[in-house]
Parts: structure tokens; C-alpha cells; sequence
């Protein structure tokens, strides 16, 4: 009961220090508002003003209109380039797509015969490479198609493949971003704001102060988790709802308690290991240095770049010790797919126990941190 | 003008703020040349600033100030006469880099000063002689004590030879004897060279009886200026102390009421603290040794010693914040142990440095403690009232601690460190910094405590009339308590009625027993500190040469002591790269796959064959309903799920409508795109296997050349993209954080008093990153090479130019960086920030920067990643020749350059 009131009055006091410093204040607001917002939109989808060329050998009316497919958002429009320029100016980075359209092209579709365009694709940008390819590969067999049903050439248009996305039927890159950029934000804020609390309070030499007093490790921890944590739940279900179900539209499949619930675990999760780098590093420079050196992987390694399948195998072994590739499993789970406490649930077990390891490791060095500070 | 040779300095209508803090209003004085001239003031009189505009350090804001008849506002004169000027900051060798040793030290000031190899060796030599440093001359700075490090800062400010010799509170926080030295030393080289002019701010009062001119200041103005004689004269008083009280208060008496303190009964009761053989090492450093005591109750202990003495080191281990590496601390008859938290409810404690929370009120900070120490709600809220009242709080009690003056502060510690009625109070140094009458107020309150309420106190102080106050004193000396024992006793001993000369015959007589001590502070040899003929100038070229090659020599010790900045400049990339390189992959391969074949016809399996043949797809068990695909691709635990309606080979074989479906899970967008990309080819795969497809025949098959990247995996594009990123990152912050650190540490005062140009100054702390960064580029490119098994098939030599040019610019922008920042934190995330974001969205490292438009495409053609990201992906994956690179080299060699001329620019060369 006595260290209950410890850990409560020692983070309101967190609380009260938090709310003088304006500009952190400031930079949360942006952190879960702006920054959230301009992350889903501002990279814009897959594919975007790709740079595209035209080697036109043809000079028919089909390939003039192959050449006028393409045009924004997704497509520059197509300059048209002689057939000796595509490995210079492809060296030289200016575009991505080089399409080559054969003389006697349209003549050769409107009789029948077996004939081909070749794509140039700069790979070394691969995710829009196969992406563009695709698109292009559409685009120019449609109109193909198209044209040549002009002359009698039918294609059984009722027959082929359908291809339908689940969860996030129109492929919205915000809808997925959106959710990534929350996690993301609340790893690194949570984790600067606990550990630079620790840290300040060990510069000023409060810490020192604390450690006379009949005060465990554990209370002042704790007291720095519950509090930090609590102003980033409240930033978090005021971005939830405003920006990302407000502003951005994104949907909430499943149940919000129970995302809720999550993050709160998550939060435990990375604020103990914001108390844990706050005991490593001596001064606030180290800190800083060490957080770079945490934040960055956890989260790039977290799924919210590339999925946790693409990483080699000796990788996922090693990603799934990071609390953040579970949380962002979860909210991805519950946020588009729906999934119930029946499917995240060990996920959520296990980030609680990570949270509990880091708390457990922080408060065993935070004596000898005291110590050893000088 | 007649100010010639009389005249040292002369400011008129000086005035200074800070923010809305005045520390000078409008202050006009001349100072005569070749004195030795004192100033005294309490704390925050002004003295520190006005040293600092005498000195050049800070820039002026109101009013002239003319040193050597020069107007101290123009660069260029302050460039001709700084090589005559030599300043000492304020704090224990607060300008002198405290990794690095001695000798090292005194090479980089000499540096500074152009003197050459053999000059240097020479003055140092005399130096060091003449201070008794000689035999420490290879120990790190930061490892001498502190009566040592003034020494030692003494002579880097003496290598020059300069004609005037500014000291900003030079003895503070040093040893008696440590104290008498540095005088005497003064005083020779004053001897030796009358010409030059000392001038320094002090606390002490029997120091600024030295000076043969005095200047009183008080709250940002100028009570007094003239000779010692002429203003005991004026005022009527003798001691020093009375002189200044009279100075502030003309017309008032003394209003020092002496302090009373009621004499105390021995009780007789076992002893509060015991403390027995008491031993402390760190590593092979041992700060207290031996040291044994016992504590009565309601006992006044003073505990004496300069800074680093060991004083300190003994209160944590009383308190547990420390163990002792060997002997017992008791409390109330039981040993200290640091998880006890029934034994800390009755100590009080309060710490050298103000430990409270500066951001709460008077009020706030007392109650939390009042919580904390689990004082009922009620009682707190009482207890609170009853010490700001008590205090003398009542008109500050909801203003932020941090806020109030340092005497204000100084009580509140104590109101704080009392707020649960503890029977002991430990005091660290409560006083320090504290100006006396202030310090007198406190005095009150402790005898109350100790007298009224039977409060032990255990307190350190370095103040000889504090000491005097005490029931018993102990004197500790380099972590060994010399003398314990009444005041008076203490004095009887050495037949003297004054503390401080009895302390300093202990300190020799131990000195004396000690053979290895006695060199430590050895005192000062005949021989001369000044070198008997004048050193030739060296030329100009030569002289920037050499302060160049001292900032970087300097810069390269002290990284190479400072682990964690080491390890990120050094194994942080390549660590990074691994993770970046393995963790960004948008290869979609073994991807889990289940088939709904309401089919199962020849014509069905074969369809699936395309699927299964692929390395992208890894089948699971079949479906059985929709139901089922649901749920599975639910869970995440399958991606793609294909639907074979029934009919299908029959409607195949007789060219009827069929329609495959594909569900694809879009949770992950990027992902799904590339599957669908996937799907649609192992489609296309198989339709282009079936011999009799008429319609097929037709449709020109469009090829694919993946050029560059034949295979499409990630690592080719990330290979040579990632180390463009993480050589910007890690770069600019280094840079940016070595700059900073000097700011916040104290050691930029170098760069602003000597003759270093700011060119001089960032190339010089720019070279040794140059190799950090080059050694950087080897190491990620051989992972590239050889780990990632990316082949390098352009030319390697343009690539390696690209990189050093590369280097340049982000060292350059880190710079830059610095020029703005303030501190170490803002500067790394300033640092990191400001290099990521262009990076990634607009060097063409996701998107190429062809397809990027206004704005964006502005900024990814002047950011310099853009050029290197282009080179790098250039020579490992398009295998581009150096003819073919030469472009983008030249535009690479520009950035450089630019950066550093911007914030050569934007550097300033003073403080505000």
C-alpha cells in the first residue's frame, strides 16, 4: 500500500514536470498528429511519377497510343527517345521504364502475327520496378487487346484471372502506413520521454537524492512507466481517433478495447526498455547515441517496413525478441483483419514478458548505476 | 589618447543581460596597467561577465569596452591582441580536456600559439618545473586533483607568454596549501615579468587582499574601485569582509550580528555514526582510505578538504549510496545497508550540487518529499505550511525552485531535507556558492536544530569560520583524515588562532611523512618559468598548419577514451547495414498459398502446377469452404488463397467462361502489390504454356528486361544504397556532437581567446573524421562485396574518391548542424533527423529522383546523398567507368567546400 502511494505520487510529479516543458509538449503533438498524418499520405501510393520513355520504331497510330497511356500520378509522361540513347540515359538514372515498340508492330496485330515489345526496367529501385512492370504489362496488353479486336481478333474477355485484396480492398497505402506510423512514434516517444525522464533526474542529481529516501528501485521505475505511459496512451487514442479514423479514414476491423488493451501492454513494454538505456548510458549525449542505435532497428526490423517473412530466417529469430515486431503483428491483426483476443493473445503474453524483463534488468543495474555515477 | 601604457582597460556604459537576468548595468572603470588587480563580489555580481568581455570571451552587448587601447567590439583587433591575453575560466580546469594528459595538454596550447616542436618541449619543461607538474606530465587531466588542474591551467594560459592574465575564481574548490602555492607562483612570475597584468575575480577575502587595486562589485554594478589601503581608509574597517559589508551598506553599522552557538554538553550515549577503517578505491584509484569516526547525538561534525579530497565519497558511503570497499559504516549501531528503508526515515540528507526538482514549486517539491517519506496527508499539508513559514518562504512558495536565487535555494534543500523531522542531517558543501550573509541565516538554522531539537549534523564545508562553528571538525586530505578534534583544540596545537595555516602545516606534515606525496605538490623550483630568449615567429602558414594538426590530435585522444562514441563511430554502421540490408527486403518468397479446388480436374492441377513450381509460393493444406479462407487469412497465417470454381476444366476444354479468383491478404499494401504481381505472372506462366490458346497467340507477350538487377532481390539495391544513408547519419552526428560537447563542456573558450581562425578550428576537428569515415567505407563496402556477395563492377577508384569527397560534405553538414545547436542531445537529434528525412525521401533511395517533382526534386538535386547514392549505385550495379562518374564527382567536390565556408560564416568566435 505504502509503495503504491510512492509510485503514485512519484509520477505525478512526472506529470507536473512534463506539463513545464512546452516544447516536448510541442513535439508529441506533432510526433502523433503531423508527422502521423504526413507519413500515411506524403509518400503517396506504390508508384508514383515514374519516369518513362518511349523508343518508338513503329510510328503507327497504335504506338502513338501505347505512348499516350501513360500519364500522373503514376507515370511521367512518356519522352520519346531514339533507340542508341536507352543505355546512356538509363546509366545516367533518368528513367525507370524504357518501352521499345518493334517496326511494323501495329502490322503484325493486325494480322496475327506473333510479335513483342520489350520493357527496359531499372531493377535497382525494385520495389517500384515490379510494380511498374506489372501496371505496364496491363496497361499495354489492354490496349493491345483493344486494338485488335478492331480487326477481328476477340479475346475471351470473360475468361481469366481475378484478383481481389482482402482486408484493405482498394490497396490503400494510407490505411497501412497510417497504422505503422502510430507504432512507430509510440516506440520512440515512449522510449526518449522514460529515459530521458531517468536521465534528467540523474543529471540534475535528483536520482541521488531519491536513493536516500525510503524509496526502492522499483517504485521509481515504476513510477516513470506509468506516468510516461499514460501520456502517450492519451496522445495515442486522441491520434486513434481523430487523425487516423477521423482525418485519414482508416477502419477499425476488430475490437478497439482490445487494441487498446495492447497498446498498453506494449507501452509497459517500451518504456522499461527506456528505463533500461536511461541506466546504461551516463549522460544524456550516450543516451541519445544508444536510443539511435535501439529505436532505428526496432522500428525497421518491426514488419512496418517490409514484412517479418521476407527477413532471413536467422533474422526472424532474432526480430522476434523485439517487443515492437509483436505489437505491430497485433495491430495489424485487429485493425484490418478483425482478429479477436483468441489470435493475438500469446502475442500479447509475450510482450508482457518482454516488458518484464527489461523492468526486471533495469532496477537490478539502477543501484549500481547510482553507484557508479561520479 | 593618454591611455598608453597607463592604461590597461577602460569600459564605459557597459551593460549585459541574460534573457531577462541583468548581470552589469551600465559599469564604467578604468583598469591601471602592470597591477595586480582583485575583484570581489558575492555570486552573481557580475565579475565572471565582466572578466569574459575583458577577455574577448563574450560578445558585448551595450557600452565600449577597450583593452590595449583597442575597441574589444572589432575582430580584428581582437585577433592582434589575443596572443597578450590569457584567460582562465571559472571551474576546475574547466579549458582543459580532460582525457588527454599533462603534456598533451600544454603541446595543444602551444600549438595553438604556433610555437614549434622544440619550443614547446622547452617551455613546457620550465613550466612544469616551475609548477611541480613535471612528474605528472603523462597522467590524464582529468585525473589530477583540483589544486593540480589550476596549476595545470595556469600554465597552458603561461605558454604564450601573455602580457595580461585574467583568472576567473582561479582557487575555488582548492586546498589551503594548493592555494598558497598558486599565489606564490603568481607572485614570481609577477616578479619575473613586471610588465604583466594580473587580473581575477575571487571569493576569498584573504586573496583579494593581495592585489595592490581592488574592484567591489555587487549586483551588476561597481561599489568601489581603488588601492586596499584607500578603501580600509574610506570605510574606517580592517578586515576585508567589513570592508565590502560597509561598501554595499554605506551609512548602515555592521549589521553582522555575531553568532551565538550555546556551547553543548558531551551526552555521553553511544555514538549516532560510527565509522571504522572506512575504505574506498575506484579501479586503482583509491578516493578514501582508512578513515574512522564516531558521531554523538545532537553533535555539530564538520568535515573539511578541497574538492576531490575524498569528503564527498564519505558521506555516500554514510548514506549507501555507495559500499565501502572495505571497513564498516554504522547507523544508530547498525551497518549501512543500501536496501534498508526504515534506517533512511531518519536521515535528512542534502547533496553538494541543488538536488530538487527545478521545474516544481517551493511548495510542490515540499510536500512530494513530505508524501514520499509517508507523512500523513494531513500532517504533510501542515508540516509544508509550517517550514515555508518557518523559512521564510511565504513570498516564494509557488515560484519554481529553479528560479530562486542561490541562497533561497539553499534553504529549501534544507526545508526539504528536514520536511520528516529527521534525527541526523548529512550536508554536502550546503553552503558553496553562497554569499555570507546568506550563509550566516543557515548557520541559525542548523544551531537551532542542533541545539533546540537534538538534530546530529555531519556536515563538509570548505569555509575556515564555518569550521570554527562546528562541535568537531576533521580534516581530509587526498582520501585520508589528518587531524580530528575540537576547533580550538586544533589550533592550540599548532599555536595559531588561525584554522586555515594550522590545516596547511597538517597538509605538510603529511606531505612531509609521505615520500611519494611530497612531489605531488612539490612547491615551485628557483628556476625561471619564462624562457630567457624570445622565440621566433614562425610563418603564418606555418603557425595555421600546426593549429590544425593540434585541434585534430586532441580531438583524436580524446575519442579514442570515450568508449560509447568509439564504438558508434566504429562498429555502429556496419551493424546497422547488417540490419538494414537483411531487414528491408520486399523479396516475397515461401509465402503461405491454400487452393479452394472445387474442381479437381486434370485442367485444375495443371493450372496449379504454375503456383507450386514457384519459389514465391509455399502451399499449405487445401481449403475446404470460403468460410475457411476467411478465417485462415484472418489469422495471418496465410497470404493468398485460390479459388478453382467448378466447371473449370470443362469450360477450359470447350472455351466456355471461367474465372479464377486470387485472394490476396492487403494488410500490407507493398506487399500485396508485389504479389498480385506474382499471381498475375504465374498466370500468364501458364497460359502461355497452352499449345491451343488461339486468342493467346496474338497478344504480344511483353518482355521484361530487368536491367542491372537481373533477379530483382532487394540486397543489389540495398547493398549499394544503405552505406549512403548510414555514412550521413553516423557522420554528421559524430561531427555535430564534437562541437557541441566543447560548447557544453567548456573547452570551445580555447577556440574563442587563442589565434584560431574558424577555418583553422573545423578542418581541424574534421580530419580525424575524415579517416573515421573513410575506414567506414571500406569496411561497409567490403560487406557489400563480399558478405552480401554484390559484385563492384564499375570502377572502384572513382567510387573510393566518390566516398572521400562524400565524407567531406556530410562532416560539412554536420558542422553546420553545430553551428546551431547548443547542446549534445539537440545536436544528435537535430543531427539525425535533419540528415535522414532528405535521405530517404528525396536522394532517390525509395523513389528515384527522376520521379520526384518540384519542391522534392529541388532538394534531391542539392542534397549530396542524391550524387553519392548515384555514384554508389552506379559503380557496384550499373558498372559505370570513372569517365562515366566524372560528372557527378565534380558536382560531389563542390558540397564540401560550401559547407564549410556557411558555417565558417555562422560560427561565432565569442559567447553572447
Amino acid at each position: 500500500m505504502d509503495r503504491l502511494r510512492n509510485i503514485f505520487w512519484l509520477g505525478i510529479k512526472e506529470l507536473q514536470a512534463l506539463a513545464k516543458e512546452t516544447i516536448l509538449i510541442i513535439f508529441i503533438i506533432w510526433s502523433f498528429g503531423f508527422s502521423i498524418y504526413s507519413q500515411a499520405t506524403g509518400l503517396g501510393e506504390n508508384i508514383n511519377n515514374a519516369a518513362i520513355a518511349i523508343v518508338d520504331e513503329d510510328h503507327s497510330v497504335l504506338s502513338r497510343n501505347i505512348g499516350s497511356l501513360f500519364y500522373p500520378p503514376y507515370f511521367k509522361r512518356a519522352e520519346e527517345i531514339g533507340p542508341g540513347d536507352i543505355d546512356a540515359r538509363m546509366d545516367r538514372g533518368d528513367f525507370t521504364f524504357v518501352l521499345v515498340i518493334p517496326p511494323q508492330f501495329e502490322q503484325d496485330i493486325r494480322t496475327g502475327r506473333t510479335t513483342s515489345i520489350q520493357l527496359n526496367v531499372d531493377a535497382t529501385a525494385v520495389q517500384q520496378a515490379t510494380v511498374g512492370a506489372g501496371y505496364i504489362q496491363n496497361m499495354v496488353e489492354g490496349e493491345v487487346a483493344r486494338y485488335a479486336e478492331r480487326f477481328n481478333q476477340p479475346r475471351g474477355l470473360t475468361q481469366g484471372l481475378v484478383l481481389r485484396r482482402a482486408f484493405n480492398p482498394n490497396g490503400k497505402e494510407s490505411w497501412f502506413r497510417a497504422i505503422v506510423a502510430l507504432g512507430d512514434q509510440l516506440s520512440l516517444l515512449t522510449i526518449v520521454l522514460t529515459g530521458a525522464a531517468l536521465l534528467r533526474e540523474r543529471e540534475h542529481g535528483t536520482l541521488e537524492h531519491l536513493m536516500v529516501m525510503p524509496l526502492t528501485a522499483f517504485e521509481i521505475a515504476l513510477s516513470k512507466v506509468w506516468s510516461n505511459g499514460l501520456v502517450i496512451f492519451v496522445s495515442f487514442v486522441l491520434s486513434l481517433t481523430f487523425v487516423v479514423q477521423g482525418i485519414l479514414q482508416v477502419p477499425v476491423a476488430g475490437s478497439r478495447i482490445l487494441l487498446l488493451g495492447g497498446t498498453s501492454l506494449y507501452l509497459f513494454a517500451a518504456a522499461a526498455i527506456g528505463i533500461f538505456l536511461g541506466t546504461i548510458a551516463r549522460t544524456m549525449a550516450q543516451f541519445a547515441l544508444l536510443m539511435l542505435l535501439t529505436v532505428l532497428p526496432m522500428m525497421i526490423l518491426s514488419g512496418g517496413m517490409t514484412p517479418v517473412e521476407s527477413q532471413p530466417d536467422w533474422l526472424q529469430a532474432i526480430t522476434w525478441l523485439l517487443p515492437s515486431r509483436h505489437y505491430i503483428t497485433i495491430m495489424q491483426a485487429i485493425v484490418y483483419r478483425g482478429a479477436g483476443l483468441d489470435i493475438v493473445g500469446s502475442e500479447l503474453l509475450t510482450i508482457a514478458g518482454m516488458g518484464l524483463v527489461f523492468l526486471l534488468a533495469s532496477i537490478s543495474l539502477f543501484r549500481r548505476s547510482v553507484m557508479t555515477m561520479k | 589618447m593618454e591611455t598608453g601604457d597607463s592604461c590597461l582597460a577602460r569600459i564605459e556604459g557597459v551593460s549585459h543581460h541574460y534573457g531577462k537576468v541583468t548581470a552589469l548595468h551600465d559599469v564604467t572603470i578604468d583598469l591601471p596597467t602592470g597591477r595586480m588587480i582583485g575583484l570581489i563580489g558575492p555570486d552573481g555580481a557580475g565579475k565572471s561577465t565582466l572578466l569574459g568581455l575583458l577577455s574577448g570571451v563574450r560578445k558585448g552587448q551595450a557600452g565600449t569596452v577597450e583593452v590595449f587601447g583597442g575597441d574589444m567590439r572589432r575582430a580584428g583587433h581582437r585577433n592582434r591582441i589575443c596572443s597578450r591575453i590569457a584567460y582562465m575560466p571559472q571551474g576546475l580546469g574547466k579549458n582543459l580536456y580532460q582525457e588527454i594528459s599533462v603534456r598533451d595538454n600544454l603541446h595543444f596550447f602551444g600549438k595553438l600559439f604556433g610555437q614549434s616542436q622544440i619550443e614547446r618541449e622547452e617551455r613546457i619543461e620550465r613550466l612544469a618545473r616551475a609548477t611541480g607538474l613535471l612528474p605528472f606530465l603523462d597522467r590524464p587531466a582529468g585525473k589530477l586533483s583540483g589544486g593540480m588542474k589550476q596549476k595545470l591551467g595556469l600554465c597552458c594560459a603561461l605558454i604564450h607568454d601573455p602580457d595580461l592574465l585574467i583568472l576567473d575564481e582561479p582557487t575555488t574548490g582548492v586546498d589551503p596549501l594548493s592555494r598558497r602555492q598558486f599565489w606564490t607562483l603568481i607572485d614570481d612570475l609577477r616578479a619575473e615579468r613586471p610588465q604583466m597584468s594580473v587580473l581575477f575575480s575571487t571569493a576569498y577575502m584573504d586573496e583579494a587582499s593581495r592585489s595592490d587595486w581592488l574592484v567591489a562589485m555587487d549586483r551588476g554594478g561597481i561599489l568601489a574601485t581603488s588601492t586596499v589601503d584607500e578603501l580600509r581608509q574610506r570605510t574606517g574597517r580592517q578586515a576585508l569582509e567589513d570592508v565590502f559589508s560597509a561598501l554595499q551598506a554605506p551609512d548602515g553599522k555592521s549589521d553582522q550580528e555575531s553568532l551565538e552557538i550555546p556551547s553543548r554538553a558531551a551526552s555521553g550515549d553511544e555514538p549516532i555514526i560510527r565509522a571504522h577503517n572506512l575504505v574506498c578505491r575506484f579501479g586503482d584509484f583509491t578516493a578514501v582510505r582508512n578513515v574512522s569516526f564516531d558521531i554523538e547525538a545532537g553533535e555539530i561534525f564538520g568535515f573539511l578538504g578541497s574538492n576531490g579530497c575524498g569528503k564527498t565519497t564519505t558521506m555516500r558511503m554514510l548514506t549507501g549510496l555507495l559500499s565501502p570497499t572495505e571497513g564498516t559504516a554504522e547507523l544508530y549501531g547498525k551497518a549501512v545497508d543500501a536496501n534498508d528503508l526504515e534506517t533512511r526515515r531518519h536521515v535528512g540528507f542534502m547533496s553538494q550540487a541543488f538536488s530538487l526538482y527545478s521545474e516544481l514549486s517551493v511548495r510542490q517539491n515540499l510536500i512530494l518529499h513530505a508524501r514520499l517519506y509517508r507523512i500523513e496527508e494531513e500532517k504533510a499539508k501542515a508540516r509544508t505550511e509550517n517550514l515555508i513559514a518557518q523559512f521564510g518562504l511565504s513570498d516564494h512558495a509557488d515560484a519554481e525552485a529553479g528560479s530562486l536565487p542561490l541562497g533561497l535555494r539553499q534553504r529549501l534543500s534544507l526545508a526539504v531535507a528536514i520536511v520528516h523531522e529527521p534525527e541526523l542531517l548529512i550536508l554536502d558543501e550546503p553552503t558553496s556558492g553562497v554569499d555570507p550573509q546568506a550563509r550566516d541565516g543557515f548557520w541559525r538554522i542548523l544551531i537551532d536544530l542542533s541545539r533546540q531539537k537534538k538534530v546530529t549534523i555531519f556536515i563538509s564545508t570548505h569555509f575556515m569560520n564555518e569550521a570554527m562553528r562546528c562541535d568537531r571538525i576533521s580534516l581530509m586530505h587526498s582520501g585520508e583524515v589528518l587531524i580530528s578534534g575540537r576547533p580550538q583544540d586544533i589550533l592550540d596545537a599548532k599555536q595559531t588562532d588561525d584554522l586555515e595555516t594550522a590545516f596547511v602545516s597538517f597538509i605538510e606534515e603529511a606531505l612531509e611523512k609521505s615520500g611519494t606525496h611530497a612531489i605531488e605538490t612539490a612547491s615551485p623550483s628557483e628556476e625561471s618559468a619564462i624562457p630567457a630568449k624570445v622565440a621566433q615567429q614562425p610563418s603564418k602558414t606555418r603557425a595555421a598548419f600546426r593549429r590544425i594538426l593540434a585541434y585534430s590530435h586532441c580531438e583524436t585522444l580524446s575519442l579514442s577514451r570515450d568508449p560509447i562514441r568509439l564504438a558508434f563511430a566504429f562498429l555502429g554502421t556496419l551493424a546497422l547495414l547488417l540490419i538494414f540490408s537483411y531487414g528491408i527486403s520486399s523479396d516475397v518468397t515461401n509465402m503461405s498459398m491454400a487452393v479452394l479446388d472445387y474442381d479437381q480436374s486434370p485442367e485444375s492441377r495443371d493450372y496449379l502446377s504454375a503456383f507450386q513450381g514457384s519459389r514465391y509460393f509455399s502451399e499449405k493444406a487445401p481449403l475446404r469452404s470460403q468460410a475457411e479462407a476467411e478465417e485462415r487469412l484472418k489469422s495471418g497465417k496465410l497470404t493468398l488463397a485460390l479459388e478453382i470454381p467448378a466447371g473449370f476444366g470443362k469450360d477450359l476444354r470447350k472455351g466456355g467462361d471461367w474465372q479464377i479468383s486470387a485472394w490476396i491478404d492487403g494488410a500490407n499494401t507493398m506487399r500485396a502489390s508485389t504479389i498480385e504481381g506474382y499471381v498475375a505472372q504465374a498466370h500468364a506462366t501458364w497460359l502461355a504454356s497452352r499449345p491451343q490458346s488461339a486468342a493467346q497467340s496474338t497478344a504480344p507477350m511483353l518482355v521484361a528486361r530487368y536491367r542491372y538487377n537481373p533477379t530483382s532481390e532487394s540486397i543489389y539495391a540495398m547493398g549499394p544504397s544503405i552505406p549512403a544513408l548510414l555514412l550521413m547519419l553516423f557522420l554528421a552526428i559524430l561531427m555535430a556532437v564534437s562541437i557541441t560537447r566543447e560548447k557544453e563542456i567548456g573547452t570551445i573558450t580555447n577556440f574563442y581567446v587563442t589565434p584560431t581562425r574558424r577555418s583553422e578550428y573545423l578542418i581541424g576537428k574534421m580530419l580525424p573524421y575524415l579517416f573515421i569515415g573513410m575506414v567506414n567505407f571500406a569496411i561497409m563496402a567490403a560487406t557489400v562485396v563480399f558478405l552480401f556477395g554484390v559484385p563492384l563492377k564499375g570502377s572502384g577508384l572513382a567510387l573510393t574518391l566518390a566516398a572521400f569527397l562524400y565524407t567531406f560534405a556530410t562532416l560539412g553538414y554536420g558542422l553546420l548542424i553545430a553551428a546551431f545547436t547548443s547542446n549534445q542531445v539537440s545536436a544528435v537529434f537535430a543531427a539525425a533527423v535533419l540528415s535522414i528525412v532528405p535521405t530517404i525521401q528525396f536522394s532517390g533511395m525509395l523513389q528515384p529522383v527522376s520521379a520526384l517533382e518540384g519542391a522534392a526534386r529541388f532538394i534531391g538535386n542539392i542534397w549530396p546523398t542524391t550524387y553519392y547514392m548515384h555514384m554508389s549505385v552506379g559503380a557496384f550495379t550499373k558498372g559505370l567507368s570513372f569517365s562515366s562518374m566524372a560528372g557527378d564527382l565534380l558536382v560531389m567536390s563542390i558540397f564540401g567546400p560550401l559547407f564549410l565556408l556557411t558555417t565558417a560564416f555562422f560560427l561565432k568566435k565569442q559567447e553572447a
